[in-house]
């Protein structure tokens, strides 16, 4: 995996694309015969009076990476932030459409969506921990949400999530030192396990390696790989090779609309859509 | 780069032209320009704060010190009651121990000069020193008690012990208007004015010479010899035994009546002989008392009981009608209570409204309009808000007058738009990804707020909060309106008794006639900054200390 990221960009107009290479073996090798965790059924979005999405509909399976791609501005990060309702916090953003988790909707009146947020964790595209220990970024999480019942219930969760977020060795000497001191890619580890903290059911991830640099990337993609084994992931993306290593699912947007969607060795492969075709063979985007 | 071919650009522009290294030196011009612009005001303005604070210390730096004197008083049983120790005649003791320095003053009204010299309040130190050390009585102690102004400021010798007696103007007019007429001899080692006095039958008769008006014919005289200058001054130029002089020498030779004595030589007065001495003629300070003052003053001096020991009552002592007795304590205290109450109201308060605007309110006209008039509120004037408080707090709701509560009240007026800014840019300065963070994980507005979003502003908070306090503590006029200049002797016990506060005591004080006051005045100023320096250093450390780099 390594090495498909040093290949060289100006390969980019042949017929075989990097992408195609990076799917590798794994191409065709994940089927997702998975029960869709998150439905989205006819999803648009305003903002103010301009729509950024249109009719999106959408299946993101349980136990499986789906990558959102796209030019930048194609509404796919607004979509992403449709599925936990971050869009709420933005004022003049009105959200219409039916998404579902597990199929309770989650634009119900009934749903609140501070709780939904504990269910639909997010991880941002620059590492955003709290200034504060790293202890204390994990634990802030389970908390607020109640989740530990005594304290050593709650050191648990965090040195759990620490290790599911492949970050305890890396900071089990300094645990109560501040989280910023950390490196760009521990960072964004720190925020994954600070999500997962809450026992998410979908991990919403945008753009999360696009601040760091390719070492740390590589252990981000690898700890996706690991955490697809119990979370339904969403991750936007602006690269290609990247959606194509980590992703088993592939949804391509384009100026608000979902142009394509399907397995990513499909996706990457074998595009129905002219216009996927030419934007993962990079003719524009 | 798919472009096949690409062209070498033609040369638009020849960098090493004339006119292109004229505009670079012009630029470079500009730049060294704009530099010394910036200079010469950061010059200015430390040249004005430095003349400021010069001139400040300068007048103000004798006030931090009091002149004392050490004395033996006596505290005689028979006039200290061990029941009543407290109503003794201490005024008595003071006089009584004092003037053993002194033991050629024995006239009672001398005795009672001789007291002026001590601070009228020493009577009230001696009898809180015997209340306290009741076994004392009958003994002899040793105590250093302040001096009276005047001659505080005589010893600290900032007015002198005597003055020259005679103006400038004076002096001049004596050498033109006789010396150099020629008409000032010196007769037995006694300066002389030669004058032409009109004997005028109307003011006396041969009959009784002796009861004849000769001060209005030598008054006459003395008009004749200035013309056109009826000034207070030509008559002071002539000694009182002139008109004597002329009186004995009509007796002399009665015929003179009616006639003009011209070239009568009188004597002057003893400040002009002085002056033609070539000696500069001196008199005793007024403010000082008269020669007696000051020679008992020197022997003071030379009995070595005088010191100018650093001034605690400056810190000590509320105000005062004797500027060698009057302190900050009071106006301290005041200042205290009504900066706390202003905390009280306008932190919370100032925070809620920030809060609320920046993180809760929707972005709507209405608070486009809130926001505007908070800005607005923090330009009213202050003295606008010292109406308002005695309109509404003194007189609708009969608060106290002078009470740290409502100058608290007003002050917080002020203050309170202060903060909501200082609170509303710190809370924009937190990066919104932290809100997003916490959002992310199911953390509701208000755990947003108050867990991650206020306790990062906090530090933003706290500078603009103690800036708006240290703004509120040098507020003069509104505290004005409310009466809290008024002249207040002792530190308030609590927040509805009367009080002074820093600047208004420096208000009261710049207007008091006594030369202790400026120096005082000019202590309180430097006290007034000093504080207002430490707040502001506390808000600098706050910032630096607690700023965080995003």
């Amino acid at each position: 995996m390594m090495q498909t990221q040093s290949m060289d960009v100006s390969q980019k107009a042949s017929e075989m694309t990097p992408f195609q290479a990076a799917l590798g073996d794994k191409a065709g090798a994940h089927s997702t015969d998975h029960e869709a965790m998150m439905r989205a059924r006819q999803v648009s979005v305003f903002y103010g009076a301009k729509q950024a999405l249109f009719d999106v509909n959408l299946d993101m399976p349980a136990k499986a990476v789906t990558a959102l791609i796209g030019p930048s501005g194609c509404g796919k990060s607004t979509f992403l932030r449709c599925l936990n309702r971050m869009n709420d916090t933005i004022d003049g953003a009105r959200v219409t459409g039916n998404i579902t988790i597990e199929g309770d909707d989650i634009y119900s009146p009934a749903v609140d969506p501070v709780q939904l947020r504990a269910r639909v964790g997010m991880v941002f595209q620059k590492p955003n921990p709290f200034p504060k220990t790293i202890f204390e970024n994990v634990a802030y999480g389970p908390r607020i949400h109640g989740l530990a019942k005594s304290k050593t219930d709650l050191e648990e969760i965090v040195v759990n999530s620490l290790q599911k977020a492949g970050l305890f060795n890396e900071v089990k000497d300094r645990l109560h030192e501040a989280g910023t001191g950390l490196s760009g890619g521990q960072q964004q580890r720190l925020c994954i396990a600070r999500a997962i903290a809450v026992s998410p059911e979908v991990i919403l991830m945008d753009e999360p390696c696009s601040a760091l640099d390719p070492i740390a990337t590589a252990k981000i993609e690898e700890l996706m790989d690991e955490l697809r084994q119990n979370y339904c992931i969403v991750i936007v993306t602006h690269s290609m090779q990247q959606a194509a290593r980590v992703s088993q699912r592939t949804a391509f947007f384009h100026l608000g609309i979902l142009v394509e969607e399907g397995e990513t060795s499909v996706i990457f492969t074998n595009p129905k859509d002219n216009r996927t075709q030419d934007y993962i063979t990079g003719r524009f985007g | 780069m798919t472009d096949t071919t690409v062209a070498a650009p033609e040369k638009i522009h020849d960098w090493a032209s004339p006119t292109s290294t004229a505009r670079v030196r012009r630029r470079y011009a500009a730049d060294r320009r704009l530099q010394i612009y910036g200079i010469a005001a950061i010059t200015a303005a430390i040249l004005v704060l430095a003349t400021l604070v010069g001139s400040l210390v300068l007048s103000g730096y004798s006030a931090f010190v009091t002149s004392k004197a050490t004395v033996e008083f006596y505290l005689d049983p028979n006039l200290i009651d061990k029941d009543d120790i407290n109503n003794a005649n201490y005024r008595k003791i003071v006089g009584d121990s004092f003037a053993k320095l002194f033991p050629e003053v024995t006239v009672p009204r001398q005795k009672t000069e001789l007291q002026k010299i001590l601070s009228t309040e020493v009577r009230f130190t001696l009898r809180d020193y015997v209340v306290a050390n009741p076994d004392k009585i009958g003994q002899t102690v040793r105590l250093t008690v302040p001096l009276s102004d005047p001659f505080d400021q005589l010893y600290k010798g900032v007015i002198p012990a005597r003055l020259n007696a005679l103006s400038s103007q004076e002096a001049a007019r004596f050498e033109n208007r006789l010396k150099n007429r020629g008409l000032v001899e010196m007769v037995d080692g006694r300066t002389m004015a030669k004058i032409n006095v009109y004997i005028d039958p109307a003011k006396v008769s041969a009959d009784d010479i002796a009861a004849g008006n000769f001060q209005a014919i030598l008054l006459e005289g003395i008009d004749a010899l200035f013309p056109g200058q009826r000034v207070a001054g030509i008559y002071a130029m002539f000694d009182d035994s002139a008109a004597e002089v002329i009186k004995q020498r009509v007796i002399a030779n009665p015929t003179l009546i009616g006639s003009t004595i011209e070239g009568l030589s009188v004597p002057v007065s003893p400040a002009y002989d002085t002056l033609n001495k070539g000696e500069i003629p001196k008199i005793p300070n007024p403010r000082v008392g008269g020669e007696n003052e000051i020679a008992w003053f020197e022997r003071l001096q030379n009995l070595n009981v005088l010191s100018s020991p650093f001034s605690t009552e400056l810190f000590t002592n509320a105000d005062s009608r004797f500027p060698e007795q009057a302190g900050l304590w009071g106006a301290i205290v005041g200042s205290f209570y009504a900066l706390l109450i202003c905390f009280l109201i306008s932190f919370p308060t100032g925070i809620s409204a920030a809060v609320y605007l920046e993180e809760f309110a929707p972005k709507n006209r209405w608070t486009d309009l809130i926001e505007v008039n908070i800005n607005n509120l923090a330009a009213v004037p202050s003295i606008v808000f010292g109406l308002l408080g005695l309109a509404v707090f003194l007189n609708f709701f009969g608060l106290p007058r002078s009470a740290p509560l409502v100058g608290g009240m007003v002050l917080s007026l002020l203050t309170l738009p202060t903060i909501i800014i200082a609170t509303r840019a710190a809370l924009k300065a937190v990066p919104p990804s932290i809100r997003q963070a916490a959002l992310g994980i199911g953390a509701s507005k208000h755990q947003v707020v108050m867990h991650h979003v206020l306790p990062l502003a906090m530090p933003g908070i706290l500078t603009g909060t103690i800036i708006g306090m240290a703004q509120a503590l040098g507020e003069t006029a509104p505290l004005l309106l409310i009466g809290m200049n008024a002249f207040i002797t002792s530190a308030p016990d609590g927040f509805l008794q009367a009080a002074t506060a820093l600047p208004t005591q420096i208000y009261s004080w710049s207007d008091s006639p006594e030369r202790g006051f400026v120096a005082r005045t000019s202590a309180a100023i430097l006290v007034l900054l000093g504080f207002l320096v430490i707040m502001n250093g506390i808000a600098i450390f706050l910032r630096q200390r607690f700023e965080r780099k995003w």
